[in-house]
């Protein structure tokens, strides 16, 4: 768009709407839109958040072997796109991302520890590999 | 009618009991180097056991901590992008 936006009513409008939306999408819970079968897996302790940055089953069986699976292969399509265009490895980019993701696991979901157990969360601060930021 | 010939092409006199006896011997002798092949073989055995642990390889040791903290700010940007997969 060559023209500037603020100079016309048309693009204050624009501007207004985009504002709303990007506040709309940083107040609103990251699980909102969650799937609901996976939101009630993760909340029912049967899957869980891996060091690695993708999706563990702790328990359970049925149907959640396929949706963990698709839900690792969706993360791991973004987690390559994303650290491409940060100029770090897959690896690096969902290592990073299963730090920030066991951070914000709430009480009562699973993450795994560094040792490689599966802890449940609790009020305090979860265990998470020294490198986390 | 054709007059024999007083020589005629015959082949190399041969000794089938030498001839055994040769490869016998070349067989003897490869079968002793075989021999000693093993035993040296054996004296310089490293005995490898299989752990009773399962085998994990630590893939996340080479990830630096720089990296890590570069990529921290993306990473949470990520979750608010893509909430559907987090």
């Amino acid at each position: 768009m060559m023209r500037i936006m603020g100079t016309t009513k048309g693009g204050r409008t624009a501007i207004a709407v985009a504002m709303a939306l990007a506040l709309g999408s940083i107040a609103a819970p990251s699980w909102a839109q969650r799937d609901p079968a996976y939101a009630a897996a993760r909340a029912a302790g049967q899957i869980g958040e891996k060091t690695d940055g993708y999706l563990g089953i702790v328990s359970g069986g049925g149907n959640l072997r396929a949706m963990v699976d698709d839900l690792n292969i969706k993360r791991r399509a973004n987690y390559t796109e994303r650290a491409r265009a940060q100029s770090a490895t897959v690896e690096e980019y969902a290592f990073t991302q299963g730090c920030i993701l066991i951070s914000r696991t709430v009480p009562g979901e699973k993450y795994q520890a560094p040792n490689g157990t599966w802890q449940t969360r609790d009020a305090s601060a979860p265990q998470r590999d020294s490198r986390c930021p | 009618m054709k007059p024999p010939r007083l020589t005629e092409k015959v082949p190399a006199a041969r000794n089938p009991r030498m001839e055994q006896g040769l490869s016998r011997s070349i067989s003897r002798a490869i079968g002793a180097a075989m021999l000693t092949g093993g035993v040296v073989t054996l004296g310089g055995c490293i005995s490898v056991n299989a752990p009773d642990k399962p085998i994990v390889i630590e893939l996340n040791i080479n990830i630096k901590q720089e990296v890590i903290y570069r990529l921290a700010e993306d990473v949470k940007e990520n979750i608010e992008s893509n909430p559907e997969i987090f």
